[in-house]
């Protein structure tokens, strides 16, 4: 059952990608059914020409032997009164010469509007044959009418005999008998075997022919698809490969036909794409070239001011208080000023593709304890907890683990900056193909609509809102970029009001299938400080 | 160039060699050296550094990778050719290939520009600092024996050159080969950094202390390698 199902399912698939099959079996379904029309009208013309011919003849033959047996009847002397003995003196030549000649002979009794059938008995017949086999229609006529008459019917025989029944002609003719006056009609049953044969024959012919016709045009059909099916499908397997980052494949021309034009353009185009993927290889590199170029000469001399700012700012007790300010608001901004550096000079480098991943088993549990450490600090600055809810065991992910903390110290980072005093939950859960970090504040939230701009370069909730924590309006941009390098999902929620969630899902592998996070974006005290801020 | 007028203890911490083409940079560094109390001189030109290096006989080498003259990366192996002094390298890309390069040349540490002054102080600190007075004490690990307080390591009686760098890695190692050093561990205590720095240090430096101590790197019998965990030492 299964297997049948199987078989099925391949034959539909082989129907769906064969242009080859779905040409040759429509060419020949389609020749079947003209083939079967011309020879059906062969056949019907044949039939007519052969019956009318047998029938001509039949007649003929039928209104000889009724001359015949008319003259009989006219030497007979009139003395004769026995209409029996005149009947059988009548009938028994015809039925002699009709047994000798192939044909049967049925003389009924008297006609007239009130006759009795032919099945009331007062017959004389060939022997062996079934009275059956004049078709009532011709009795019929004769009881009105006495012009001799003829139609198709099935020859039948009696039962004892074995002759199977067969297709002819029956003909009526009128006779009149001197004995008694009255009008007996004869039939003669002529058998069509003969053309039956014939037409048997031309059918068989016909068929034979016609089907071998099919095989011709499937053969042919097949033929001249597969001239045009193989150069499509050597297209096709160049241009898979072509697609798969093998740029100096290209097709095989031979010849100036269509199938060798499309070739070339297909060349053309496969040469262009070539020129155009390394023109962006090219602008990439250059790109790259020119972040790590600025990169380089911009830190140089950053790195003296760095220096020189920290020897000011050491030493700032010995100067006067504007001075002394100077020199601290140096150093914070030059802080602010690297952060800022070392983001866009990220960013870029994203941006030019140039970004790679070192890939290891990353625990996410130890990823969240670590920046939790590391932000520790800046959170007791504002009197903010910032808590770890993980599972005992670890949650493993083949990630990156700088670009993984650097995502997960941003998130935290922009909790703490927007939390309000509250505290902060980190959430860590895993599964079977994914892994999740999920950071939860109780603060001012997201308003509708902003859950999705929060990544965009340099985004602020509130314009007018001043940045606490030196944040470069960078940095959940590049969590989102370094997200995606390993195929992983950041997303954000949040209510007024209600605080928010940034939750990180990562797959186990990288380029493993991501279907759904182990922890909801929407977590599940949402509702509640929505029910408890209504109610205050 | 040496400075006769320091303003740290008259007796400096250590020499440190400024290799580096930046003239402010270069002069900067030497404040900040002074201030903390090393002695320092400065060579501006690669193809001058080995030159420089031999007549002033630093403590800890600071190297630029981008200098005129020749290539910071060729310097640090002309260098580690014929001394284990350590090298820190100074460098302006430190997500690139250039910083596994440097360390494969022979480079202990490097810090990434723009760097904090107390930052490069630790790590030129950390590097200087030798184990006080080391007891005397004879190690085994794999079929090497080491000598603590020698700072030598001899696999059957013929020595191997280690760097002092590579030598403390072994020493860690080899004090307790029944645990496993994840890198975070080994860079607190073999470098000497409180928080997480670059794991490629470890991995790199590991991988140039096999090709000096193993039989055959690509086996390692010495310091093996724990899957997802970090290393540990061979069976004596």
């Amino acid at each position: 059952m299964r297997t049948a199902a199987g078989a099925l399912r391949r034959g539909l698939t082989f129907w769906r990608r064969s242009i080859q099959a779905r040409v040759v079996l429509s060419t020949v379904v389609l020749s079947a059914v003209v083939f079967g029309a011309v020879g059906w009208f062969l056949l019907q013309q044949t039939r007519a020409g052969l019956l009318d011919d047998r029938v001509k003849a039949v007649v003929a033959e039928a209104a000889t032997e009724t001359g015949d047996a008319e003259k009989r009847l006219a030497g007979v002397p009139g003395t004769e009164f026995d209409p029996d003995r005149q009947k059988s003196q009548l009938v028994k030549p015809i039925i002699e010469r009709g047994q000798t000649r192939g044909f049967s002979v049925i003389l009924s009794g008297p006609a007239g509007p009130d006759a009795a059938g032919l099945a009331a008995g007062g017959t004389i017949a060939s022997p062996d044959l079934d009275l059956g086999s004049v078709p009532a229609r011709l009795e019929e006529h004769f009881r009105q009418d006495s012009t001799t008459s003829w139609t198709y019917t099935r020859i039948s025989y009696l039962d004892g005999t074995n002759r199977p029944d067969e297709p002819g002609i029956v003909v009526g003719s009128r006779v009149q008998l001197p004995a008694d006056g009255q009008s007996y009609t004869i039939y003669y049953l002529f058998p069509l075997a003969q053309e039956q044969q014939t037409l048997d024959l031309v059918a068989r012919a016909l068929l034979t022919a016609g089907a071998l016709l099919l095989v011709l045009m499937g053969a042919v059909t097949w033929l001249v698809t597969q001239q045009v099916v193989t150069p499509i499908r050597l297209a096709r397997r160049v241009a898979e490969r072509l697609a798969a980052g093998q740029l100096e494949e290209r097709l095989r021309v031979a010849g100036d036909d269509d199938i060798a034009r499309l070739g070339t353009s297909f060349n053309q185009m496969a040469t262009n794409l070539q020129r155009q993927i390394r023109q962006l290889e090219e602008l990439s590199r250059v790109q790259r070239r020119f972040v790590s170029d600025v990169s380089h000469e911009l830190r140089t001399p950053l790195t003296t001011v760095r220096m020189a700012s920290d020897v000011l700012h050491d030493a700032r007790e010995k100067f006067d208080p504007a001075t002394a300010r100077s020199a601290e608001l140096l150093q914070t901004e030059l802080d602010r000023f690297e952060h800022l550096l070392s983001d866009l000079l990220e960013i870029s480098r994203f941006d030019a593709g140039a970004a790679v991943l070192e890939t290891d088993d990353v625990n996410l549990v130890d990823v969240a304890h670590r920046v939790v450490d590391v932000t520790r600090v800046l959170a007791e600055q504002r009197g903010i907890r910032v808590v770890v809810q993980s599972p005992h065991g670890p949650c493993l992910a083949e990630a990156d683990v700088r670009r993984v903390e650097r995502i997960v110290r941003n998130l935290v980072t922009n909790a703490i900056d927007h939390a309000e005093s509250h505290d902060i939950v980190v959430l860590v859960a895993g599964d079977a193909h994914s892994a999740a970090i999920a950071v939860r504040d109780y603060g001012v939230g997201l308003a509708p609509g902003e859950s999705a701009m929060v990544f965009n370069r340099f985004w602020r909730a509130d314009p007018a809102r001043a940045r606490t924590t030196g944040g470069t309006g960078l940095g959940l941009s590049i969590s989102l970029e370094d997200t995606h390098l390993h195929g992983g999902w950041l997303q954000a929620w949040g209510q007024p009001g209600a605080g928010a969630q940034f939750r990180l899902t990562l797959p186990r592998r990288v380029g493993g299938p991501l279907r759904q996070s182990p922890l909801p974006l929407v977590p599940s005290d949402a509702g509640l400080s929505r029910a408890a801020e209504s109610a205050s | 160039m040496t400075q006769p007028e320091h303003s740290g203890p008259l007796n400096p911490k250590g020499r440190v060699l400024v290799v580096d083409d930046d003239a402010s940079l270069a002069e900067m560094l030497s404040i900040v050296l002074r201030q903390e109390g090393f002695d320092s001189r400065v060579c501006p030109r690669g193809d001058l550094a080995l030159a420089e290096f031999r007549d002033y006989r630093p403590d800890v080498l600071l190297l630029d990778l981008m200098l005129p003259g020749k290539d910071g990366i060729d310097v640090c192996k002309e260098i580690r050719a014929e001394s284990g002094v350590p090298i820190v390298m100074l460098t302006a890309k430190g997500d690139t290939v250039d910083v596994v390069v440097g360390l494969e040349s022979g480079a202990d540490d490097y810090v990434v520009k723009p760097f904090k002054p107390k930052e490069l102080v630790a790590r030129i600190r950390a590097r200087v600092r030798r184990l006080d007075a080391p007891s005397p004490e004879t190690l085994t690990i794999g079929d090497l024996s080491i000598d603590v307080a020698g700072h030598s390591v001899s696999r059957a009686g013929s020595s191997i050159s280690l760097t002092p760098l590579e030598f403390d890695l072994l020493v860690c190692l080899a004090r307790k080969p029944w645990q496993v050093f994840t890198r975070e561990v080994l860079l607190e205590q073999v470098w000497g950094y409180r928080h997480a720095a670059d794991t490629r240090l470890v991995n790199v430096h590991v991988q140039r202390l096999r090709s000096k101590v193993e039989h055959d790197p690509e086996n390692p019998e010495i310091v093996l390698t724990v899957r997802g965990v970090g290393y540990k030492a061979g069976v004596a």
